[in-house]
């Protein structure tokens, strides 16, 4: 359990870096992760403060009523002070709209990652300061080290790999990072359900919800269609690579790089989508190895550091989620972006998904990362 | 030590009406419709609190039906008085108790007409005479809007309706204990009212009205109210709504004054510590406990939340069931952008606030607000 380090002659909690007494709003979604993490504050001596953040207006349902409710219990539970902090017009217009619009543009958005930069990590973190708090905790798993002595603070990925989600944090800049707390990233589910259990919380036994919030059934062609009704209109060709018609498509939209099922044409060969072509809505398709990159360029880095390395570097890169990341080398290009030589071939670069670079002896640390652009074979 | 400046939303239970309960808890279970002692020992208390609350606003006991609170008795009214066919005329500042109503009553063919209110909050008569209509049966007008606090021109639609024979009934739940309301000169035909806004317990109120056979029950059962509202009486809650009328009844003019003093106290501070602040109605026409601000630039919610970390009670717009902040339709309706709602608060003061309470208040706001405008609204 939670050892202290020492700053200045304060003791600061190890999973929070937060001081005795001192107030830490604690982003509570409704699930048992964040549930452990509002525990896990209060248990470290900081007044933790509960917000569950309205993220969504639709239909004629306030916003996801149950989990906000879960939420409210179990702050009641762990007796702190619990608010809604209503961001729905806000997320609609930067994340929810965005995500519909990268579709369109032949891209595969991840909208966590801009909702964990502005949302939990801006907004939510400029209202802790109104609050009087200095920081924001989540749910998420990953882990912050602070180094005394630079006030530095490094991202690694969760001790439980198989639940990290440093793939979604890398864009967070050093000054939120300072400010961010990870309290649980340093436990496996089962433990977080454990904890959970023995402090009698409700969310404890609760279902994991793998999808993106505001996707519930996990069919994001008809919301990217609910948000711009254009996109159900944007029929075209299936094409290979050769420039041959093989079919015909409802919209680029739903489909990705990598994507093999639900093309509906008939082949004798297993066909993938290699690439989308929004200017001439085409969807192309080609054979496995014609998903084979060899680098990738990658925009909007963030250096967790801070800095641009002014030379190549070697690093392990991951451009999926559930994606085992590879050796490669990395030079930043000058102007924000970077271009990325794998040393062996990676299959399916989908524009718009994260590249996100680790350290290459040990596959830990995040050095940085941005969202891919192209890649080439 | 809590700062409640939320009066408009509920008020704390009043010492004599605590004592009145407990007693009446203790001593008097009976059920007043049985004919034993008991029942008549809790029959005599209710009756006791109807000529209490029939007092306070110079009405007679048997203008009081006793209802679970202001929604059921504005429901009572209205499902009781429309018809299809029927027109009415109502506002669009209207609680949701009236509104909702409304809306389900157009739905079933009563003509509604909404008349808006002008950028204080308040209707004019004109505009309510105007929409008159041959079939108009009902004029359903809010006496003090919970939210602004903007006072409505009542006695003056109460002659005009009484002119041409119109029901006019007036929602008074915020009106009552903060203004003088004199139903024997004011000939408005009912009002609603409920008891947890002026000291009283929750889950108790009264429709009020000159002809109660004419409004007939929403609830029909054993013939209790004079067969007017069935269900065994809340004698609990009446004792202690009428003991909430008594205490304000003995104070009479002394309350709004001194409420009056808290709140122009706390406007005084606000605008002399905090710039660009614009009061949401207008002080001559607008109840003595309330004062709803726009602070522009800030984020209302954020703001209620801040004072709330720091022991006060504010209030901000319309909470949705998760408790989200939403824009006050109530100030879209006086012609506010949704931005201008959202940034503005309610603060409502009631007996018991105390002067250097008002002072923290105008302290913390004068550091909270240009801390929370320089984050910038999200």
């Amino acid at each position: 359990m939670g050892g202290v380090e020492t700053e200045g002659g304060r003791s600061l909690d190890r999973r929070t870096g937060a001081g005795a007494g001192e107030r830490v709003v604690v982003a509570m979604s409704g699930g048992v992760d964040s549930s452990l993490a509002a525990a896990l504050v209060v248990r470290s001596g900081a007044e933790a403060i509960g917000i569950t953040m309205k993220l969504s207006a639709s239909g004629s349902r306030c916003c996801s009523l149950e989990d906000a409710d879960d939420a409210r219990r179990v702050a009641e539970r762990l007796g702190i002070r619990f608010f809604v902090a209503n961001y729905a017009e806000g997320f609609t217009r930067e994340v929810v709209d965005a995500f519909a619009d990268a579709y369109l543009a032949g891209r595969t958005p991840i909208p966590c990652i801009p909702c964990n930069q502005r949302f939990k990590f801006d907004h939510l973190l400029e209202r802790a300061k109104a609050f009087g708090a200095d920081r924001v905790a989540t749910g998420h798993y990953a882990r912050l080290e602070r180094e005394p002595a630079s006030g530095r603070v490094r991202l690694f990925r969760a001790r439980h790999r198989e639940k990290d989600q440093t793939y979604f944090l890398f864009s967070l800049r050093p000054t939120q990072l300072e400010r961010a707390a990870f309290p649980i990233g340093d436990m496996s589910k089962d433990e977080v359900r454990e904890q959970a259990r023995l402090l009698g919380l409700v969310t404890a036994d609760k279902a994991e919800s793998q999808e993106i919030c505001f996707v519930p059934d996990g069919d994001y062609a008809k919301v990217v269609e609910s948000i711009r009704p254009e996109a159900a209109e944007a029929e075209g060709p299936i094409v290979d690579e050769r420039g041959r018609v093989l079919g015909r498509h409802r919209g680029i939209h739903r489909f990705t790089v990598g994507q093999r099922h639900g093309l509906g044409i008939a082949s004798d060969r297993r066909l993938y989508v290699v690439r989308l072509e929004p200017e001439r809505r085409r969807v192309v398709v080609g054979e496995a190895s014609d998903l084979d990159c060899r680098g990738a360029r990658v925009e909007h880095v963030n250096w967790i550091g801070g800095e641009a390395p002014r030379a190549p570097i070697r690093a392990r890169v991951q451009v999926r989620h559930r994606h085992r990341s590879v050796p490669a080398e990395i030079r930043a290009d000058g102007t924000g972006g970077a271009r990325v030589e794998f040393d062996e071939p990676v299959r399916a670069v989908a524009p718009g998904q994260a590249a996100v670079f680790y350290d290459e002896e040990r596959d830990e640390e995040v050095i940085g990362g941005g969202f891919l652009a192209a890649g080439w074979r | 030590m809590r700062i409640h400046l939320d009066h408009n939303a509920t008020t704390p239970v009043c010492p004599e009406a605590i004592e009145a309960m407990e007693h009446a808890l203790r001593a008097s279970f009976g059920n007043p419709s049985s004919v034993t002692l008991e029942g008549s020992r809790a029959r005599a208390l209710v009756e006791q609190a109807r000529e209490r609350v029939a007092g306070l606003l110079a009405a007679t006991p048997e203008q009081v039906r006793f209802t679970s609170g202001a929604t059921e008795a504005n429901n009572t009214l209205l499902f009781g008085l429309l018809a299809p066919g029927d027109h009415v005329v109502s506002t669009r500042i209207e609680h949701p108790s009236v509104s909702a109503p409304l809306e389900r009553l157009a739905a079933r063919g009563v003509a509604v007409d909404r008349v808006a209110p002008d950028a204080m909050g308040c209707v004019a008569v004109d505009a309510i005479v105007e929409a008159f209509r041959p079939q108009t049966r009902l004029v359903c007008v809010i006496w003090a809007n919970n939210e602004t606090g903007a006072i409505q021109p009542i006695p003056a639609l109460a002659e005009r309706c009484a002119e041409r024979g119109i029901w006019l009934h007036a929602d008074a739940t915020q009106a009552i204990g903060k203004l003088e309301l004199d139903l024997a000169r004011t000939p408005v035909d009912s009002i609603a009212s409920s008891a947890h806004k002026l000291g009283g317990p929750k889950g108790i109120g009264a429709l009020i009205a000159r002809d109660q056979k004419a409004i007939p029950p929403l609830l029909v059962g054993g013939g209790q109210e004079r067969g007017l509202r069935g269900g065994t009486e809340n004698v609990v809650g009446i004792v202690g709504y009428g003991a909430a009328c008594a205490v304000a009844a003995a104070e009479g003019v002394r309350r709004p004054q001194a409420l009056r003093a808290l709140r122009d106290r706390l406007w005084q501070g606000i605008v002399e510590r905090i710039d660009q602040v614009r009061w949401n109605g207008d002080p001559a026409r607008v109840l003595p406990n309330t004062l709803n601000l726009e602070f522009r630039g800030v984020a209302g919610e954020v703001l209620l939340q801040a004072l709330d970390l720091e022991g006060i009670a504010v209030s901000a717009g319309a909470a949705c069931h998760s408790g989200a902040v939403e824009p006050s339709p109530i100030l879209l309706a006086m012609g506010r952008t949704p931005e201008q709602a959202r940034s503005s608060l309610r603060f409502s003061v009631g007996s018991g606030v105390e002067p250097q309470q008002i002072d923290f208040v105008i302290d913390r706001l004068a550091t909270l607000v240009p801390r929370i405008r320089a984050l910038g609204a999200p």
